[in-house]
């Protein structure tokens, strides 16, 4: 059991890496990802039933999650809708066009179909149990997307991407147009997000429109997570901390399925669940920030810190936005976001 | 050489509220121009520069860089050849980043591809550069730039934007968020790079005594237009009460601004 925690940690480690992307480093919160994910794994179904091959698959499934993310990024840059509100209507769109695509049902199984999972299987050939086979296979798809991701936050682009989720006016500045890199960033995004829902889909045996509700809050919930145990700000962990944030998670909603059914609990309350573990990650890390905050203030004393000036200003108030990430950061030791070195 | 042609903006037209922000400006800068601008608060100086930054874009009339008519071109395209500086010393940097990274990205204007262009010797040249700023940055490449003191964060913005060569900067009271201390040592920054590179430039100030003593030319601002652009031995010339003195003559009431009678020493 164990394993399965591992393996669904991995595979929806992707998908947390890309609401990652949009969340902490785009500052571009993408409600997408509800949309995009079932897109991948509809796109998947429809293809395998069909008979197309796994790889091919897999690029359209990832090609329509990029897609998916294009058009919440042009919403958003055409037609100057709030980032949210872009989102959620191409959410809601792909709904419908999910039913299309897995020519108008709401789910279909994948079974006794060519699968990724059945490719690897055979090519173990029995030799280590099937639980180990996924695992190791899985481990290496999100390491090698992960090792990736972390080369491409390092080049001029990838750069610039990280400091126009910084400072917008700063690319405007140097001349680059700050819609293209949300293009870019977003459809980078969900195209992660529909391979993650890809691999599910053949995990799990069938698609379902409603795979991706309430997706977007689990991601969060994993990133938080991820942001809560460990603290860096270098993109090698900050995206390996992704991945432990997402198996983390799926840890935490088997012991809520195995042991919540003792309280009562039904799968239909981990949605709750997981909307009250985020606020509790949110209390807690504001708490810890304003402890940290009050620790320093005797150690150093305040006016010391105010001489720091003011680019050092994230004082505690300001820095309750929501995100985990800011709140890490002591007044002393600013490491919030990335740096590429 | 700019030429700015009847530039007018006008906010929230037709309304109870319009306002009359620039009024039908006609402006040449030529190359090697150290232009200072000074008025009251609401003159049109940010204004000025936010139409030829491309950031806004004006209500009528045209601007032309070295012969071409890019009124209609937006900000980011500007930005290649004009470079912009803000009161804010947080809108230059990102805070989040490391100071080299900042260095890189502000290295080679526009669009930037998949290639890793931060290798060591483009570590070796930023270092060489940080040293010019004798802030002692050059040892500091790989802390975040939040870390920064605002005068070094405008120093470094300054810095970065000379290493893109721009054909005008726009220095927007780029000293007005600093300390008195930092104030001086950024605006002799600025001086020096100005003199070194031969860059033209136009800089936003409310003190009137770096109005007069920075620059080969003069511009005071008043109410959307300018009213007084002197140049040459008048403006070597020019005092204080000189200018308090034009004032009134051209306008026929006092300069009563707040700010720039406050911000003298």
């Amino acid at each position: 059991m164990i394993e399965a925690i591992f393996i669904e940690g991995l595979i929806y480690g992707l998908l947390v890496l890309g609401v990652f992307i949009t969340f902490r480093i785009l500052d571009f919160p993408d409600l997408t990802v509800d949309g995009s994910f079932p897109l991948g794994a509809a796109i998947t179904a429809i293809m395998l039933t069909n008979g197309y091959g796994v790889t091919l698959t897999l690029a359209v499934a990832v090609l329509g999650g990029c897609l998916s993310g294009v058009c919440t990024a042009l919403i958003h840059n055409k037609l100057k809708v709030p980032n949210l509100l872009a989102g959620i209507l191409t959410m809601t769109m792909l709904w419908s066009v999910n039913i299309r695509v897995l020519g108008n049902r709401a789910n279909l199984p994948l079974m006794r179909r060519e699968t990724i999972i059945t490719d690897v299987l055979e090519l173990t050939g029995g030799l280590i149990p099937r639980a180990w086979a996924l695992l190791i296979f899985f481990f290496a798809v999100t390491m090698i997307v992960k090792l990736l991701l972390d080369l491409f936050f390092r080049t001029d682009l990838g750069m610039t991407i990280g400091a126009m989720g910084d400072n917008q006016q700063m690319v405007v500045t140097q001349g680059v147009n700050p819609e293209t890199l949300k293009i870019i960033g977003v459809g980078l995004s969900n195209g992660l997000v529909a391979l993650s829902g890809a691999f599910i889909a053949q995990y799990q045996g069938f698609a379902d429109v409603n795979l991706g509700r309430g997706i977007i809050i689990a991601g969060l919930a994993s990133v938080m997570i991820g942001e809560f145990v460990l603290r860096s700000n270098r993109i090698f962990v900050l995206t390996l901390r992704v991945l432990i944030g997402s198996i983390c998670y799926r840890g935490l909603m088997y012991l809520g399925r195995v042991y919540g059914y003792h309280i009562n609990l039904t799968p239909s309350d981990l949605q709750l669940i997981t909307g009250v573990l985020i606020i509790a990650l949110l209390a807690a890390t504001h708490l810890r920030g304003q402890a940290r905050w009050k620790g320093l203030q005797q150690h150093v004393g305040p006016d010391e810190l105010d001489a720091a000036g003011p680019a050092a200003g994230t004082v505690p108030q300001t820095s309750g936005n929501a995100s985990g990430a800011s709140m890490n950061s002591s007044k002393a030791k600013l490491k919030t976001g990335i740096t590429h070195d | 050489m700019i030429r700015v042609e009847n530039f007018t903006k006008v906010y929230h037209p037709g309304t109870a509220n319009e306002i009359v922000a620039l009024h039908d400006v006609d402006l040449t800068v030529h190359e090697g121009d150290f232009i200072t601008i000074v008025g009251s608060n609401g003159a049109g100086k940010t204004t000025l520069f936010n139409l030829i930054s491309g950031n806004q874009p004006p209500t009528a009339g045209k601007i032309h860089v070295n012969g071409t008519d890019v009124t209609r071109d937006p900000e980011y395209k500007r930005a290649k050849y004009i470079g912009r500086i803000f009161q804010d010393p947080l809108l230059g940097t990102a805070t989040n980043m490391a100071l080299e990274d900042n260095m890189m990205i502000c290295y080679r204007k526009g669009f930037k591809g998949l290639k890793i262009s931060l290798n060591s010797r483009r570590r070796r040249f930023f270092r060489e550069q940080l040293v010019q700023l004798d802030m002692g940055l050059e040892h500091r490449m790989k802390d975040n730039v939040g870390l920064l003191s605002g005068g070094q964060r405008q120093a470094l913005t300054l810095l970065m934007m000379v290493l893109s060569e721009p054909d005008l900067i726009l220095l927007d009271e780029h000293t007005a968020a600093l300390d008195p201390k930092n104030a001086a040592l950024v605006l002799g920054l600025t001086q020096e790079f100005i003199d070194r590179f031969q860059l033209t430039a136009m800089m936003i100030t409310h003190n009137m005594k770096d109005a007069i003593e920075y620059g080969n030319r003069l511009l005071m601002m008043d109410r959307g237009e300018i009213i007084l652009d002197v140049s040459g031995p008048e403006k070597r010339n020019l005092t204080v009460d000189k200018l308090v003195e034009e004032f009134h003559k051209i306008r026929h009431r006092t300069l009563e601004s707040d700010e720039v009678m406050l911000s003298e020493p």
